[in-house]
């Protein structure tokens, strides 16, 4: 055994401080790949931030990087004539009420739905569950025109609602399987007992499921909000003067340079609160991802 | 789950035949009461438009008359259609791969270095942001003029540093004796050792004019060597052309040229502020002389990103820039569960770095590979948001993919639902291989 120790990697523990350095520039390449690659990933962000913070002459003669130079062009006139603007607030309003809908609704739905998945026995279960994985990548683009004709008949178009229900529906495949798949992992010995005890179905769904899958409740919730946050396809296609954000933006694009005072601070606007929502909530978020990445 | 290999799991309650029992029903009829709204949702908004669209895609435009399979022949056909096909093929060629490689990369690379989340943060980021603002972001890297947009200002800055251009983009000769030639401007008469040659030019404004010029000089004869001037040969309020005059400047850092008479390089000096340049000791004989091209080669004006040549591959790398967070953190996860004893005993039997990687880390992460890869295909089908966000109006026919043309078509301008339904369902039938693919795999795991 003495020969297959020798042949193992020196332990860590006892390094001198000499091959610690000597490790050290060892990576420094990989060390200077990452930064390089790290910066470069953020400056476009960077770049739409400072271009936010300049008027629409400055941005004619020189690019944001001019503020390096003259750190007295950054002001926050801009964003003070983006909230003044009555398109852009009320559209941020619109697209605050769809995201809620668009979250809490399918979040409800896909629970019940789940936890019959999950727990319940009934014939064609795991049929019913399969078509459930097939919907998953139904393309959306097969609703938009049947969905359309019918808003249309029915009075849902250019509606909140209209809206809402749609980001609901298309949210479900993905909501369903994923609290499913979280539920089921629920040790069998709690729903037993509680059963014994006498409760009921939906008191074990309220009292013992939904608190325990949280997390994963918590990690769709994430998902479902960016998802509808972010969304312009839909609100195009179901909305003219329900405009979210995205829309109300993407109005703008046609005369891009000399609007990019207005353009450059909403679009900023309105992926900062996704960023906030990232960062407060990255481990949720990466989880989600990592149990749902079939979508 | 795990091992059982019939679709049909184990049920959590262990049961008599259902239907036999009055609790059964009860059972069955809380489940439906369960699984309804979902029902509901899934059958209105998904299932039903799903069936309406492929009996759709065989009508007219507006609906009223069966046309076969003329929708489908119009995506074969028409030019706007067949380039929305082409482009969405390069992206279903180029993203995948690419995403899950350069996914791979950073996933290994991070795992070198203790301050990995840092670099995890910046590259995840822009997953958070919708499609549609990162293009946005990136409509402005992608500005042409490199005075403002960030990629072209960077080519700019390796450009000049190699290669600076011409100080004189738009001079013209200002006497007869000189012409145009191969970009740059040749004396026609020949010229020997002892010649002052004045090279007027004009045609530059003011603020062309090189930083440094000086009024320029009509230099002396020199002994066994050819001098001369090359200066802006106009005056304000008229002047004679072919004469250094008051008020008219040197041009510097002119690179002059003298040929032999076969019109090979046979020297090359630069001109003085004053204008003034000199080659001195040279043989007697006829010679030519000239000035280079890349005096008058045009400043770097930018690379037209957002024209129609280049869009498809702009556009790409922005929808890469969101996605390769997403094959990071997957892989990286993936990585993170690879047994360390597994590695180290590869590393102890010999195997380089790259051995280890190519032999052991990769065959055993291709199944995590696989799902990044399907899950990219599938989103590159349906990819929307970014080309609308980035292509401006007047490309977007040549950065056109599937789902732009599809909405295009159906809900900007021309409003054919007919040929509308034909691309949804092209897309949908592009997208059937990875649902079974799904199933498959699912019926294995339940």
């Amino acid at each position: 055994m003495a020969t297959v120790d020798t042949a193992a990697p020196a332990p860590r523990m006892g390094e001198s401080p000499a091959s610690r350095v000597l490790r050290w520039v060892g990576k420094a390449p990989v060390h200077l790949i990452l930064i390089f690659v790290g910066v470069l990933w953020l400056v476009p962000t960077l770049g739409l931030f400072l271009t936010s913070t300049l008027g629409a002459e400055d941005f004619q003669d020189e690019g944001w990087w001019q503020i390096f130079s003259e750190p007295s062009k950054l002001t926050f006139e801009n964003y003070e004539s983006v909230f003044d603007n009555e398109d852009i607030t009320s559209a941020l309003v619109t697209t605050v009420l769809i995201s809620i809908g668009g979250t809490l609704l399918p979040i409800a739905v896909a629970a019940f739905a789940g936890y019959a998945f999950a727990w319940l026995d009934f014939p064609g279960r795991d049929w019913l569950f399969i078509l459930v994985v097939a919907l998953l990548v139904v393309p959306l683009q097969m609703a938009l025109i049947p969905i359309f004709d019918l808003y249309n008949r029915v009075g849902l178009f250019d509606t909140v609602l209209g809206l809402v229900l749609f980001h609901t529906a298309f949210g479900l495949p993905f909501a369903i399987f994923l609290l499913r798949n979280f539920f089921i992992g629920i040790p069998k010995d709690l729903m037993e007992a509680a059963r014994i005890d006498g409760a009921s179905e939906l008191r074990i769904f309220l009292r013992v499921v939904l608190p325990l899958g949280l997390p994963a409740i918590a990690s769709l919730a994430i998902f479902q909000f960016l998802w509808t946050w972010n969304d312009l396809l839909v609100a195009l296609t179901f909305g003219r003067d329900t405009q979210p954000i995205t829309v109300a933006i993407f109005s703008q694009l046609r005369a891009f340079s000399t609007t990019i005072d207005l353009i450059a601070p909403a679009t900023f606007v309105s992926l900062a609160i996704p960023l906030v929502v990232f960062f407060a909530f990255q481990r949720y978020f990466v989880q989600g991802l990592l149990a749902g990445s079939v979508k | 789950m795990g091992s059982g290999q019939s679709v049909v799991g184990e049920p959590p309650v262990q049961e008599a035949p259902p239907a036999a029992m009055p609790g059964a029903w009860r059972r069955h009829a809380l489940a439906a009461g369960f699984l309804a709204p979902a029902a509901v949702f899934l059958g209105v908004w998904v299932i039903y438009p799903t069936l309406r669209t492929v009996i759709r895609s065989f009508f007219d435009a507006d609906g009223d008359e069966f046309v076969g399979l003329d929708n489908y022949a119009e995506l074969f056909t028409s030019d706007v259609l067949l380039t929305a096909i082409k482009n969405n093929a390069i992206w279903i060629a180029v993203v995948p791969a690419l995403v899950t490689a350069i996914g791979l990369i950073f996933a290994v690379l991070t795992e070198r270095v203790s301050w990995s989340v840092a670099f995890k943060t910046a590259v995840f980021m822009p997953m958070a942001v919708s499609a549609f603002a990162a293009g946005i972001t990136w409509r402005i890297v992608y500005v042409k003029n490199p005075d403002q947009g960030a990629v072209n200002a960077g080519i700019k800055v390796v450009k000049d540093t190699f290669d600076p251009g011409g100080v004189l983009a738009a001079a013209r000769p200002s006497t007869d004796d000189l012409r145009q030639a191969g970009g740059g401007i040749e004396l026609e008469r020949p010229v020997q050792p002892g010649d002052v040659v004045p090279l007027g030019l004009t045609a530059i404004s003011t603020d062309d004019v090189p930083e440094g010029a000086e009024q320029a000089v009509r230099p002396e004869p020199l002994q066994g060597g050819i001098t001369g001037v090359v200066w802006r040969d106009f005056k304000p309020g008229g002047g004679e052309p072919g004469r250094v005059e008051t008020e008219e400047l040197g041009l510097p850092r002119v690179k002059v040229e003298l040929r032999d008479a076969g019109g090979d390089r046979v020297a090359q000096v630069e001109s003085e502020t004053d204008g003034t340049f000199a080659f001195e000791d040279v043989d007697p004989g006829d010679y030519r002389l000239a000035i280079g091209q890349e005096t008058f080669a045009r400043p770097f004006g930018g690379v037209s990103w957002l024209g129609p040549d280049l869009i498809t591959p702009a556009v790409i790398i922005a929808y890469i820039w969101i996605w390769a967070g997403f094959a990071m953190v997957v892989i990286a996860a993936g990585l993170a569960s690879i047994s360390r004893e597994v590695l180290e005993a590869a590393r102890t039997d010999g195997g380089t770095e790259w051995q280890v990687f190519r032999r052991v880390t990769v065959p055993l992460l291709a199944p995590v590979l696989t799902v990044v890869f399907i899950t990219m295909l599938i989103n590159v089908l349906k990819v929307f948001d970014i080309v609308i966000a980035v292509a401006p109006g007047a490309v977007q026919d040549d950065a056109n993919v599937l789902a732009l043309a599809m909405w295009r078509t159906a809900f900007a301008g021309t409003s054919d639902f007919g040929v509308g339904s034909a691309i949804a369902v092209f897309i949908f039938l592009l997208v059937i291989p990875v649902l079974l693919l799904n199933i498959r795999r699912f019926r294995r795991e339940i």
